[in-house]
């Protein structure tokens, strides 16, 4: 009973935050607070996850998202000169395209709430079928030997975009003088030192 | 109040809270006597003293400190974002502190022994590079936020090969259960397997601490106290004990994977008489040793062979290890079930 109320507890804290921060996200003026928003949002879908009990997918959030995605968002918005009040300006033009876009969002989730109570009953009795493997564990199993070659895929799409990225941002300077570390460290004391008798009074010609 | 709630959750909680309060005291505590054993250590290892007067053999020296620290004014800035100012040290703080829920000190003495530990500790340290970029950027300096952007992209950087040598450890174990990985049965030629991460990871966990020989985001020479250089009295005392017991956690965590955590060394039985808690506070105090130890004797990097290191050498070194490493288990059969 109480563990189900804290659970309960839990949840509403975890969403009300969410929701607020997301909320945020949007209406800070400051874009910095924005990214720094949408990092606790990220967090408290995280905590859901917990409660739901995908651990996995709530550490893989917050270690690729929070860990890797927001923190280049974060140097984006802090190094490029954007100028948001120009930005915020323009977005009322892009008011129509936002609205159609929620509405079907909104519409898609307003059905899958109507198909719930349908739908319920069967995951439920899916999910009863227990089992001593840990939800990890079976994530991997089904990742590596069921869908081996849609995961296989997926990562060449993200080299192919990686190596895009590489070649796009990449430049040759002629200019700059480059160190080659295997050469610095082959120099052997012969190449750079010569030892020399001075003679008192005489000094090196 | 029904019996059954008491028996189930009230004990429990109590229990719980009694050991979290344990915990953050430990770490505080050896967060203190860490300062104080590091300025001994480098005081012995340049023939010096370290700190005399305080007490008997200076040991009073790190009390003093905190309580100068905590006498002093708390100074913000005119022109920085102030609440983010604040909240930067002690998220740093705070994040220092929750990874130790998962770190099994001893068998069966751990506040949540969960399925994904190792991923935990993981997103947490993942997390910790905010508290930096956010002190750097609000603080409105070019000298803090200089250190902080090469805070952030160092251990951005070193992040990457500790994932992979971590995937090592977990190939031979078996198990995200940190736990399970210090019980996981570890043959000879497996340790001889994983000794060069543990090298590498010795090496990573420098760089991702911040501390010397890659402890250009506070060089002074370069940019003076880098992303805390306008932070003052508690604030400024949030960041250094989040550093220091991040060096704990670390040490900690290299103590888990590499070293068989509560276990006597080197699977000596006649040894197992001694409680786990001691070898494992002695493993994880020889690590901080090396930390130590590196400070005295290193030279700083220069921020290209920092780079150079990260992404050059330990990366593909890893990656290389990571296949080789799963090869050789796939070839012998010796996978873990």
């Amino acid at each position: 009973m109480v563990i189900k109320m804290i659970a309960t507890a839990a949840f509403y804290l975890f969403s009300i935050i969410l929701l607020l921060s997301a909320l945020r996200v949007i209406t800070a003026s400051n874009a910095v607070h924005s990214v720094l928003f949408l990092i606790l949002a990220f967090f408290n879908a995280a905590g859901l996850f917990v409660l739901l009990g995908a651990e996995f997918v709530a550490m893989i959030l917050v270690i690729v998202y929070v860990g890797a995605v927001a923190v280049l968002f974060l140097f984006v918005v802090m190094m490029l000169d954007v100028d948001f009040q120009s930005l915020r300006q323009n977005a009322k033009s892009y008011i129509g395209g936002g609205l159609v876009f929620g509405g079907v969002m909104l519409l898609e989730l307003i059905t899958l709430y109507f198909a719930w109570a349908d739908v319920q009953p069967t995951l439920v009795a899916e999910a009863a079928v227990v089992s001593d493997i840990t939800n990890t564990e079976q994530i991997g199993q089904v990742l590596y030997t069921d869908y081996v070659y849609a995961f296989q895929l997926a990562g060449l799409i993200l080299l192919v975009a990686m190596i895009g990225a590489i070649v796009l941002t990449h430049r040759r300077r002629a200019d700059v003088r480059r160190q080659k570390v295997a050469d610095q460290v082959y120099v052997k004391r012969e190449d750079v030192l010569e030892i020399k008798e001075v003679k008192t009074g005489q000094g090196i010609s | 109040m029904s019996p059954d709630f008491v028996n189930i959750y009230l004990m429990p909680g109590l229990f719980m809270l009694i050991h979290i309060g344990i915990l953050v005291g430990a770490v505080l505590g050896g967060v203190a006597y860490l300062t104080y054993a590091e300025r001994k250590v480098l005081g012995a290892m340049q023939r010096r003293q370290g700190p005399m007067t305080v007490g008997p053999f200076g040991l009073l020296q790190p009390i003093a400190d905190g309580l100068k620290l905590l006498s002093k004014e708390t100074i913000v800035p005119t022109q920085s974002n102030k609440p983010v100012f604040i909240i930067a040290p002690m998220l740093l703080f705070m994040l220092a502190l929750v990874s130790w829920v998962v770190i099994p000190v001893d068998a069966k003495l751990v506040l949540a022994d969960i399925n994904v530990g190792i991923l935990y500790l993981f997103a947490v340290s993942s997390m910790g590079v905010y508290g930096i970029i956010m002190a750097g950027w609000a603080s409105n300096s070019k000298y803090a936020f200089l250190g902080a952007m090469r805070s952030a992209s160092q251990m951005i950087s070193y992040e990457v090969s500790m994932g992979l040598i971590i995937v090592n450890v977990l190939l031979v174990t078996g198990s995200l259960n940190l736990s399970e990985i210090v019980t996981a049965d570890r043959p000879l030629w497996i340790q001889l397997l994983l000794f060069p991460m543990f090298i590498v990871f010795l090496i990573s966990i420098l760089a991702e601490t911040n501390r010397a020989p890659f402890d250009l985001p506070e060089g002074e020479s370069e940019i003076t106290g880098g992303f805390m250089v306008e932070y003052s009295s508690m604030s400024f005392a949030l960041f250094f004990l989040g550093e220091y017991a991040n060096m704990i956690l670390m040490s900690a965590i290299t103590t888990v994977l590499f070293l068989g955590g509560w276990l006597p060394p080197f699977g000596i039985e006649a040894l197992a008489f001694v409680p786990g808690i001691i070898w494992f506070v002695l493993k994880t105090c020889a690590v901080l040793f090396v930390f130590l130890w590196a400070r005295a004797t290193l030279p700083r990097y220069r921020y290209d062979q920092l780079m150079r290191l990260g992404w050059k050498v330990f990366l593909p070194f890893t990656l290389i290890w990571v296949v080789l490493v799963s090869g050789i288990l796939v070839y012998t059969e010796s996978l873990p079930k």
